[in-house]
């Protein structure tokens, strides 16, 4: 057993951590503010390979791992989670099915310009009908002999309005039911009957596309079946399971990034004429949130790793999910409280961070859909 | 084209401190950086070879084995070979000492067309080194560059060359050396793909001994080395300036004149 990061890993991290602080915190207050998508960052994490972390280099990608990706994402939302989650669902949720699922004509066409960044990738599978109860799809899918009609919506999808490439779940065969009747498609925007519908207005990652998907007789070439008919469930279950790496990363940068802002607000700030990082009562919670982070980061280094290794990480994945959700919830609640007044106002991170912190005990599975999975596997 | 870059592993002098018994400084829990103007020479050098793919760019530094890692840096920003001088021999040289073994090394290396270095390297800001491994190596060169343009023809180079009142232009060919100021451009951030070739086993980084570069071992290291630093000292912070805030520069020289006169300075 080796807690030690690989040299590689810790190179991805000095290098993200700079590209983060001179590229994304600078707009992060703004984009915020504005709800604007940051267009021109994305761009420039395209150039670094920052959009292709684990992925092949024969496929466009770095050639990296998942522990540096999670490395990335994390970095990324320590100083802004809107831009960190562009990156995660973007790689896990579109980039990653492909290559997992893809044949090599689709990961040509598809995953290359995706790990580039030349495109940037989405996730269709919740509907207003069917959230956590998944098998709920209305989406339908029908083989016309030469091509598929898809009809219906998705609801809550990340990079929606800006994204090139959609993985889109629909069901092909409602009686077989969920397993067996639903099935996965590469979905391109400017495909006929496809178009994007509400922009959500959301308490936190502001700065982040979370659209409707609209489909009106949406014409989907055959070949752009993803993996066998029927494997859509299969391949969303399998998809989210990674998706939450990417998640849980985010919300340990996003509760790290608090936690490092509060830290120096503690040290300048001085009440009773002393700093408040002299007061015990406040050091001993900063302790609690410092084991809390820390534990979040090896929960998903753990999961990250038994990804790269193939191994069953299901579980692995929902613990990390459920754990860093729940921290980066804690800590952006604290780190506000500890702020004072100051922490409530637009002028100080803590504010945006802590409204960020709270969808991630929601996309993405629930923190109870993580323990219905972490359950689930105690009592299989 | 062959473009060499000399580069220094120096300690971030934004965390740096002075032992204020020793005189020397604190370089524990300091973390190494390449030396940033160091980095400007290289991102000029990746900026040519970014528009002619023929071109490669080596790096050369001399240090402590843990340099490699500054090594991997470049690699991994874009620069195709990385060679390290690190050897106790070598240990202890001042800025003649050092250009010894870095243009012995540079001549090991072979054949190139331009060497770029940073000005000068932020823990000693002699901005010495680079110049005397041109006078060493026979080759003309240019300081403080602040400008940089290169003909299609990768030979007739056009430079601005930054002075303390004002600037000059000059024109020169390769081979030539020079060293870059800050102002050049902005360093590119190393690329995840870069890295995992920079920390892969294909990796051109080499580790030199002063053997290997054929040095004569009487001109380099400590002993060798003419110069010695007598102390290290942080200088007293000045007082801290005035702003003076009025209506019109008559009345800010108005309030300016009443401040000397009341300090009897006028």
């Amino acid at each position: 057993m080796n807690f030690q990061l690989t040299k590689e890993q810790e190179f991805v991290r000095k290098m993200v951590r700079e590209f983060a602080v001179n590229e994304v915190e600078p707009l992060a207050a703004e984009i915020d503010a504005e709800h604007r998508f940051p267009v021109e960052t994305v761009k420039k994490m395209a150039d670094y390979g920052m959009l292709g972390v684990p992925f092949p280099k024969e496929y466009g990608g770095a050639g990296s791992d998942h522990i540096a990706y999670a490395i990335t994402v994390e970095e990324l939302s320590r100083v802004c989670a809107s831009t960190g989650v562009v990156c995660s669902a973007h790689t896990s949720l579109c980039g990653w099915p492909i290559w997992n699922y893809g044949t090599e004509e689709q990961k040509q066409k598809y995953l290359v310009p995706l790990s580039k960044g030349e495109t940037l990738g989405a996730f269709g599978l919740t509907e207003p009908n069917a959230g956590t109860d998944a098998a709920g799809q209305q989406t339908k899918a029908v083989d016309m002999g030469d091509h598929w009609l898809l009809n219906g919506s998705k609801v809550f999808i990340t990079n929606g309005g800006f994204a090139d490439t959609f993985i889109v779940m629909a069901m092909t065969d409602k009686s077989k039911g969920t397993r067996g009747g639903i099935s996965a498609f590469i979905v391109e925007k400017g495909f006929k009957g496809f178009s994007i519908g509400k922009t959500e207005d959301k308490m936190g990652i502001c700065a982040s596309s979370t659209t409707e998907l609209i489909f009106e007789d949406c014409i989907v070439p055959k070949e752009n079946l993803l993996g066998e008919i029927g494997d859509g469930f299969k391949i969303a279950m399998a998809t989210l399971d990674g998706g939450r790496i990417g998640i849980a990363s985010q919300a340990l940068g996003i509760a790290q990034g608090a936690f490092d802002v509060t830290v120096e607000y503690m040290k300048a700030r001085k009440q009773f004429g002393k700093s408040l990082s002299k007061m015990q009562a406040l050091q001993f919670e900063m302790a609690e949130m410092k084991t809390r982070i820390e534990a979040s980061r090896l929960l998903i280094y753990k999961a990250a790793n038994m990804k790269d290794k193939h191994l069953k990480y299901s579980s692995a994945a929902a613990m990390a999910k459920l754990y860093a959700a729940e921290t980066a919830m804690y800590v952006t609640t604290k780190c506000v409280q500890f702020h004072g007044g100051y922490g409530y106002t637009k002028d100080y991170p803590v504010e945006r961070m802590m409204r960020d912190a709270k969808i991630t005990e929601i996309y993405e599975g629930t923190s109870e859909v993580q323990k219905m999975v972490i359950a689930g596997e105690v009592f299989k | 084209m062959r473009i060499i870059v000399c580069a220094k592993q120096v300690p971030d002098t934004s965390e740096v401190r002075i032992d204020p018994v020793k005189k020397t400084i604190i370089r524990d829990g300091v973390p190494s950086i390449l030396n940033p103007d160091d980095a400007n020479a290289l991102e000029e050098a990746l900026k040519i070879k970014d528009n002619n793919p023929d071109v490669t760019v080596s790096v050369v530094t001399m240090g402590p084995p843990q340099a490699k890692d500054m090594l991997i840096e470049c690699l991994a920003m874009g620069a195709d070979e990385g060679v390290l001088i690190s050897d106790r021999a070598v240990g202890g040289s001042d800025t003649w000492a050092t250009s010894n073994v870095l243009s012995a090394t540079i001549a090991k290396m072979g054949p190139f067309d331009m060497i770029f270095a940073g000005r000068q390297a932020i823990d000693g800001d002699t901005a010495q080194v680079g110049p005397q491994i041109a006078e060493k190596l026979d080759l003309p060169q240019v300081t403080y560059v602040t400008e940089f343009e290169i003909a299609k023809n990768l030979k007739d180079i056009k430079v601005k060359r930054q002075l303390e009142d004002g600037y000059e232009e000059i024109e020169i060919q390769t081979p030539c050396m020079l060293t870059a100021i800050k102002e050049l451009n902005s360093p590119r951030y190393m690329s995840i793909g870069g890295i995992v070739d920079a920390c892969g086993a294909d990796a051109d980084i080499k580790v030199w001994n002063a053997k290997d570069i054929e040095v004569d071992l009487t001109t380099v290291g400590l002993e060798a080395s003419p110069t010695n630093v007598y102390r290290s000292f942080t200088p007293a912070p000045k007082g801290k300036g005035m702003m003076i805030e009025a209506d019109g520069e008559k009345e800010q020289a108005k309030v300016l004149l009443t401040n000397l006169k009341a300090k009897h300075v006028i």
